[in-house]
């Protein structure tokens, strides 16, 4: 390889039992824009903040310019030369522009006093090269693509050799995405090493020299972009096997044609936008889309937890006035949240009080007070239905696994009978064991006539789960994929938006020949 | 250990909460501990005098206590409790200087303890400051308040009935009425807080708000109310006080919030909510009342006895800290 800057060889990353970078080598030449692809999960974020200094490899080593450097904190990998604009705006909201791009600066500073003068005079030289954003402003009062820009300008102000670009243009309109575009390619004139990690395969195309993919958390290829079509670089992308097993999925002749949820025109005015959705009875429903497609936000929609602005939701064809999730309980509609510890379950309450949580009426006695007996056995009841491994239903849920934290939050969900689930990422981070124990549970459930609906970022999870998989892009229903059109590939171009352009391309060869 | 984790059969433990239950215990060996180290050292500690006066210092108190522990569980603090004792105290007095019945005035002066509740929890549940900085201003706004009722001077109520002075005077069979109302303040809340539905709300709200919003649980509602009782309990103890030493002093009960803040957080209260246990609280306020009861027998300097409580409350708060973080680990 011709002058590589940067050299990673061999890292190996670990969450707990999950393994998120298996021996993954990758390596950046001097002056090249380099993309890095990947789905969801496939390992890119974590290998970017190894680089960065957030993260420390639990195997392999880095290498710059020639020598094997320890990078132990993102203080550290800027005095390296090394800069990441972050794909999550990481400024400080109540400071000025220009104190925010130059913040690294000032805490390597020497010098006692702020000289504000000049602090924002070179600010403003630096902003006015993406965008004539006033450096006085409070970043707090930009819109959030000007705030992407006062993060790119940050990054543009260290002195840096190699700068990764995580997903930058997501917040950006067309014109910004150009003069951003222009800019990269002006650091790349100047020697400087670019990594760009995007979903966007026109961007990568047309920006970068060579791309690498990875795939669960492996390397897969490195090629330069010459050489490849987009097309080429989704199928790297997918093509994995599938190594778990999932339960059997609904037999086509089992197909019922009752429809349980149905969601008409839903919209927020903000985040989505004529949302349709159906629910058959008995299958599982999957919901597909990249991160930051707005599913989330519709399945908070349908459940009263995010205020709706237009369309209707029915259940069994009746229609349903949902305007807190109290409402949406009462109907019979229930939401699983993606964030286990931070909204799903209660850590340092009991696995009783967990369980019972929604279903305290029930438990209720006259008096206002709790039949503890009752909940005790509610609990007990759902621990063993749904094999929660636990020492008594008194101990904190804290003490659980992930898994059976999980199982928690899905029994609280189970003692108020619903007849529809939303689980949002059901199984994220809990172990393989669990996790297939959680697959089994979702298809029983569905097989007893509950509607399930899973969203999921784990293609494979996705395709081997459900009956049905739905894409959301942009914050409206991308499309529809049956048993028969299921695959990875499919959903990475309804996700990314590969299709339309690709299908008329198909469409234009197949008139050609 | 690991047999218990790996187990599938779902058991009762046998103690409702068995972290709750270390920790009172543990309370209560550090007061008898103290108890006998003090009866080697002084010779009027073990007496029934002495503990009578012990019991009756907190017991006031302890009424307070109990609304600050629901409160600090469901993540919130109170910090005008101190000023709203006083409050309840000076508004009773007056009204019944201006000619009505101790009776009617002391229920007017609680309805106001508890409006003032309900202020503060309006400003922080539909305005949405924290509970923090709105009691610190409902602390002094409602000190204020006193020394506008009182115009400064100390109330002499030695004409209040000697009904209405029986209930902080007088005792039933030898046992003082505050003490058995004391009693029963606790035995209810420490029981409506481990079996009533709506004071379990108060548990989800403070262990995970989000989760409890996620749960179809009106959060807001719940801290409301809990706020409005904090205030309301504290305005009790105020005509309890007023019957009790027959007087109503505007500048009754300063700094006193502090001392039930720490009572209740020694006793197992968490600031960050979704924990705490009457009983623990109750006897986090017994613990800093011996030692005071000590520090006096023992001769130490008053000037000394706020630094060593002050002491005892980061030294309890520490060991907490400690064992929570290697639970964690």
């Amino acid at each position: 390889m011709r002058n590589p800057v940067l050299n990673i060889r061999n890292v190996t990353k670990h969450f707990g039992a999950v393994k998120a970078l298996t021996n993954v080598s990758f390596s950046l030449s001097r002056g090249e824009i380099h993309a890095l692809c990947g789905e969801n999960g496939a390992g890119k974020s974590t290998l970017m903040n190894i680089i960065a200094g957030v993260l420390q490899p639990d195997e392999g080593e880095i290498v710059l310019e020639g020598k094997t450097v320890k990078i132990g904190s993102p203080a550290a990998a800027q005095s390296l030369g090394l800069g990441l604009v972050h794909q999550e705006i990481a400024l400080c909201p109540d400071a000025s522009v220009a104190e925010n791009i130059f913040m690294a600066t000032t805490s390597r500073q020497r010098s006692l006093l702020m000289n504000y003068r000049k602090l924002e005079r070179e600010a403003q030289d630096v902003m006015n090269r993406l965008a004539p954003i006033d450096v006085r402003r409070k970043v707090g009062d930009l819109p959030i693509s000007s705030q992407q820009l006062v993060e790119i300008a940050k990054a543009l102000t260290l002195d840096c050799r190699v700068l990764i670009f995580d997903e930058p243009t997501a917040a950006l309109t067309e014109a910004e995405t150009r003069i951003l575009f222009e800019i990269i390619r002006g650091l790349k004139a100047n020697g400087i090493s670019i990594i760009y990690i995007s979903h966007r395969m026109a961007e990568i195309f047309d920006l970068c020299d060579r791309v690498t993919v990875l795939r669960d958390g492996h390397h897969v290829s490195t090629e330069p972009v010459a050489d490849l079509k987009p097309d080429d670089v989704v199928r790297l992308m997918v093509g994995r096997e599938i190594t778990q097993l999932y339960p059997p999925k609904q037999p086509a002749g089992e197909r019922s044609h009752e429809v349980v949820l149905s969601v008409r025109a839903l919209g927020d005015d903000h985040r989505f936008d004529c949302v349709n959705i159906e629910l058959m009875k008995g299958e599982i429903l999957g919901i597909g889309g990249l991160i930051g497609s707005g599913r989330t936000e519709i399945a908070e929609g349908i459940c009263g937890l995010r205020a709706i602005t237009s369309g209707e939701i029915l259940l069994h064809g009746k229609p349903q006035a949902i305007r807190n999730y109290a409402d949406a309980v009462n109907a019979g509609l229930v939401y699983l949240s993606e964030d286990r510890k931070g909204s799903g379950v209660f850590l340092d309450l009991s696995i009783a009080q967990n369980i019972s949580v929604l279903n305290l009426d029930a438990l209720t006695g006259r008096l206002g007070l709790i039949d503890a007996g009752a909940e005790a056995k509610l609990a007990s009841d759902f621990a063993r239905k749904l094999n929660i491994r636990m020492g008594s239903v008194d101990a904190p849920v804290s003490s659980l696994s992930g898994g059976n934290q999980q199982k928690v939050a899905i029994a609280k969900q189970l003692a108020v009978q619903p007849k529809v689930i939303v689980m949002d990422e059901p199984t994220r981070g809990i172990d393989v064991g669990a996790k297939s124990e959680i697959h089994s549970l979702l298809r029983e459930l569905a097989s007893s006539g509950i509607g399930i609906i899973v969203i999921s970022s784990e293609l494979p999870e996705l395709l081997g789960l459900c009956d049905r998989v739905i894409v959301i892009r942009e914050g409206t229903v991308a499309g529809e994929l049956d048993a028969e059109a299921m695959s990875e590939e499919a959903v990475i171009r309804l996700a990314s938006g590969v299709n339309a352009q690709n299908s008329q391309n198909r469409l234009a060869s197949e008139h050609a020949a | 250990m690991l047999a218990e984790t790996m187990g599938t059969k779902a058991v009762r433990a046998p103690s409702w909460k068995r972290l709750g239950s270390m920790r009172e215990a543990g309370l209560v060996a550090i007061i008898l501990a103290l108890c006998i180290a003090m009866s080697f050292a002084s010779p009027h500690f073990l007496t029934l005098g002495n503990f009578r006066a012990m019991l009756m210092s907190f017991s006031v108190e302890g009424i307070v206590v109990v609304g600050m522990t629901i409160l600090l569980i469901v993540g919130g603090i109170d910090l005008a409790v101190g000023s709203v004792v006083c409050f309840a105290m000076v508004l009773s007095g007056s009204l019944f200087l201006a000619g009505l019945d101790p009776w009617s005035a002391s229920l007017i002066g609680i309805l106001a303890s508890a409006l003032i509740g309900a202020v503060m929890g309006f400003f922080v549940t539909v305005v949405g400051l924290n509970h923090f900085i709105t009691s610190l201003a409902g602390m002094v706004i409602v000190r204020g308040l006193c020394l506008i009722i009182t115009k400064g001077t100390p109330l002499s109520l030695f004409t209040l009935p000697p009904a209405f002075k029986a209930v902080g005077q007088g005792s039933f069979h030898g046992l003082p009425y505050v003490i058995i109302i004391f009693v029963a303040v606790v035995v209810l809340f420490d029981f409506l807080l481990r079996r009533a539905t709506a004071l379990r709300k108060v548990f989800y709200t403070g262990s995970n708000e989000k989760a409890a919003l996620y749960s179809g649980i009106r959060t807001n509602y719940v801290k409301f109310w809990v706020t409005v009782l904090c205030s309301t309990l504290a305005g009790f103890a105020g005509v309890i006080y007023m019957s009790r030493f027959g007087a109503a002093t505007p500048t009754f009960g300063v700094g006193m919030e502090l001392n039930i803040i720490a009572a209740a957080v020694i006793g197992g209260a968490s600031l960050n909510g979704g924990s705490g246990t009457i009983l623990g609280a109750i006897l986090g306020i017994a613990l800093l009342s011996v030692v005071t009861s000590s520090l006096v027998l023992l001769n130490v300097s008053v000037y000394w006895q706020d630094m060593i409580k002050g002491c005892i409350l980061l030294g309890a708060v520490s060991i907490d800290h400690f064992l929570h973080k290697r639970k964690a680990s």
